[in-house]
């Protein structure tokens, strides 16, 4: 197991310097003159000096090592200053990541007000699809053809081809426009620190999530259900059956037990592309977490945060897909040894 | 069963009508219900778009502030936006563009993806890079960075090749570079297989060239899982393109795709929802559409269920 884990960890470690250098590079390539949005009124030699203090003068390797300097080294010891309100070595002259578009506040101190409304609503919905999906598909899938296999089959259809920015909008006009009963749009100010304010928290955050969560639901329906139905028909369970076990008892111990091996896989692997399909989420409900922050940054040019959370995004690819890995191993001794 | 059933007719003469490979394709997708529903919701999507302007000759750009946010009507079966465009003609109109986006991504990511499957599936020199490679392009977070390189490239293009053609081409293609690696992984797996039967053995023993081989006798026999791919790609180049326009991200605001139309008319939901729901009925039907007819040629292509 440990060959194996070492094995994996040695392939993520390339796989994130590489996105790291595509994603740097990029931006970086990219037309367009990051002084360009300063007034028009500085005079040439001030606007050359304000390229040189950002190092933008720099050979392109420089600025990528010295940007890999400051993700991998600078920031998580600022974090750990933040968190234990310490201070290790020289932390003045240490520079973090500033962010250009909020006056040089370090890009992760932005990030870190943002995280905890993407978690709420993503972790939330997440939850609540794999609650929902597994026991539907694996009814679905001992019940083949029948009223409920066709019911959930075509109810993951349909999940699955209605874009997100659809089912929103619509979810608005039913339960904000015309039944007036949730609000359309998400108050991050809220704290919950009564009764009513957590029922508050409870309905704007109703309408996000299921939009999520219908999503998500319909994908892992048609894969555990597909998953079941490889199994159903194995020797194993003849076997098992023949031996005269009840139809509950094979289905839960032997069945149920092989096919989820490659549903939590999925499950994990899912958990980033949620991160990303929230993107859409939080822009229609103007949830403020860390996808409207990348779009509101896109659309004032701040380069160094969109480096940043396009790469957090990146991190989390590799880390679920390692992740994925390390349970598929610890499920399925076959992958470990292969 | 049907062997059985056309028996007695074709047995005067002893033998039945040959049976070919697509005959046979075809056979079994007429019998997939699904298939076949998704197949008549997308030509009529199509003629709709391609053939409604004929009928309904209205400008999608004419702009009258007198006749705003009409509810539906015979006038304005679909009403009327908030300058007074007509939401049909713009329905019309944007469903050309987000289809020719769809079509032209998947063909991008295609040809992409089926060359670099062929190549490592092929060439067991060329395999461990170039998979690597699609393993590192699988782990970049594709919506994001779809929308970063957009933004940062959109006015380079818009310069180079106009407003429209500039974001159409920018769109297609990244569209297309960041979509083709689940194609080149079932191209590379199915390769890995053909590879290994014996009629590739005959064609190497008797001094075919190599690139005949591939071209003559690998490529025709993966052109069942580049086809089910292509159908899904499709759907899901639509899908990307309209996401992206739905963030304000896609096209220029004078050209209307579904999903732009999504974008401009989300805050007039309150009183006018016809201008939501309808560019949202007609992504959502694409795509199901789509995703019911990959179904069924999936099913219809595998050549191990048979009639």
């Amino acid at each position: 197991m440990s060959r194996y884990l070492a094995r994996r960890l040695l392939t993520a470690v390339p796989t994130l310097l590489a996105i790291s250098m595509v994603i740097f590079a990029v931006l970086d390539l990219a037309p367009g003159d990051p002084t360009g949005a300063l007034p028009e009124t500085i005079r040439p030699e001030v606007r050359q000096m304000i390229r040189e203090a950002m190092g933008l003068d720099k050979p392109m390797h420089i600025k990528y090592l010295l940007w890999l300097r400051q993700f991998f080294w600078n920031e998580p010891i600022g974090l750990l200053e933040g968190a234990l309100g310490i201070e290790i070595g020289d932390s003045d002259s240490r520079l973090r990541i500033p962010s250009w578009g909020s006056r040089g506040t370090p890009v992760f101190d932005l990030i870190a007000q943002r995280v905890p409304q993407t978690l709420w609503v993503v972790g939330l919905a997440y939850l609540i699809s794999v609650l929902i999906a597994v026991p539907v598909g694996v009814i679905s899938a001992v019940r083949q053809y029948s009223v409920f296999d066709q019911l959930g089959t075509l109810f993951s259809l349909i999940g699955y081809s209605v874009p997100t920015f659809f089912t929103g909008l619509l979810l608005i006009i039913v339960f904000s426009v015309n039944l007036n009963w949730l609000p359309s749009i998400y108050d991050t100010n809220l704290e919950v620190r009564d009764w009513r304010s957590l029922v508050a928290q409870l309905r704007q955050m109703a309408m996000p999530v299921a939009v999520l969560a219908f999503f998500q639901t319909a994908a892992l329906v048609r894969f555990t259900r597909s998953s079941m139905l490889d199994n159903l028909t194995q020797d194993y369970v003849r076997t098992v059956k023949a031996k005269g076990f009840r139809e509950r008892y094979v289905v839960i111990r032997h069945i149920l037990r092989n096919s989820l091996i490659p549903v939590i896989t999925l499950v994990a692997l899912g958990v980033p592309t949620i991160f990303s399909g929230a993107i859409i989420t939080e822009q229609i409900f103007r949830v403020n977490g860390l996808g409207a922050l990348l779009i509101s940054s896109i659309q004032v040019n701040d380069i160094p945060m969109i480096q940043t959370v396009t790469f957090i995004f990146a991190v989390l690819i590799v880390i679920f897909n390692l992740i994925a890995d390390i349970i598929y191993g610890v499920l399925d001794p076959r992958i470990r040894y292969a | 069963m049907t062997a059985t059933a056309d028996a007695p007719a074709a047995g005067v003469l002893g033998q039945r009508a040959p049976r070919t490979l697509w005959g046979d394709v075809y056979r079994r997708f007429i019998r997939h219900k699904l298939a076949v529903t998704g197949l008549v919701i997308q030509v009529l999507l199509i003629l709709g778009i391609l053939v409604g302007p004929i009928i309904y000759p209205e400008d999608a750009e004419y702009i009258d502030i007198l006749r705003a946010d009409a509810r539906p009507s015979l006038e304005f079966p679909m009403g009327t936006d908030d300058l007074g465009r007509d939401t049909l003609a713009r329905n019309m109109e944007g469903g050309r563009i987000s289809l020719a986006v769809g079509v032209v991504a998947m063909a991008v990511a295609i040809v992409l993806g089926t060359l670099v499957g062929l190549l490592s599936g092929y060439f067991r020199s060329l395999d461990n890079p170039l998979m690597r490679f699609t393993d590192m392009m699988l782990a970049l977070p594709s919506l994001p960075l779809l929308m970063v390189i957009i933004m940062l490239f959109r006015d380079k293009m818009r310069n180079l090749l106009g407003p429209e053609l500039g974001i159409f081409v920018l769109v297609v293609y990244v569209i297309g570079a960041l979509g083709w690696m689940p194609t080149a992984r079932i191209v590379r797996g199915t390769v890995l297989s053909i590879k290994e039967k014996e009629f590739i053995e005959a064609a190497v023993s008797i001094g075919v060239r190599q690139h005949t081989i591939l071209w003559r006798h690998v490529l025709p026999n993966i052109l069942s899982p580049i086809i089910v791919s292509a159908t899904l790609g499709v759907a899901s180049a639509i899908l990307i393109e309209s996401a992206l326009s739905f963030l304000g991200l896609g096209f220029p605001p004078d050209v209307p795709t579904w999903g732009r139309l999504l974008f401009e008319n989300k805050d007039f939901i309150t009183y006018n929802p016809a201008l939501i729901i309808f560019p949202g009925l007609f992504i959502s039907l694409t795509i199901l559409s789509i995703n019911f007819m990959g179904d069924g040629l999936r099913d219809a292509l595998d050549p191990r269920l048979r009639l």
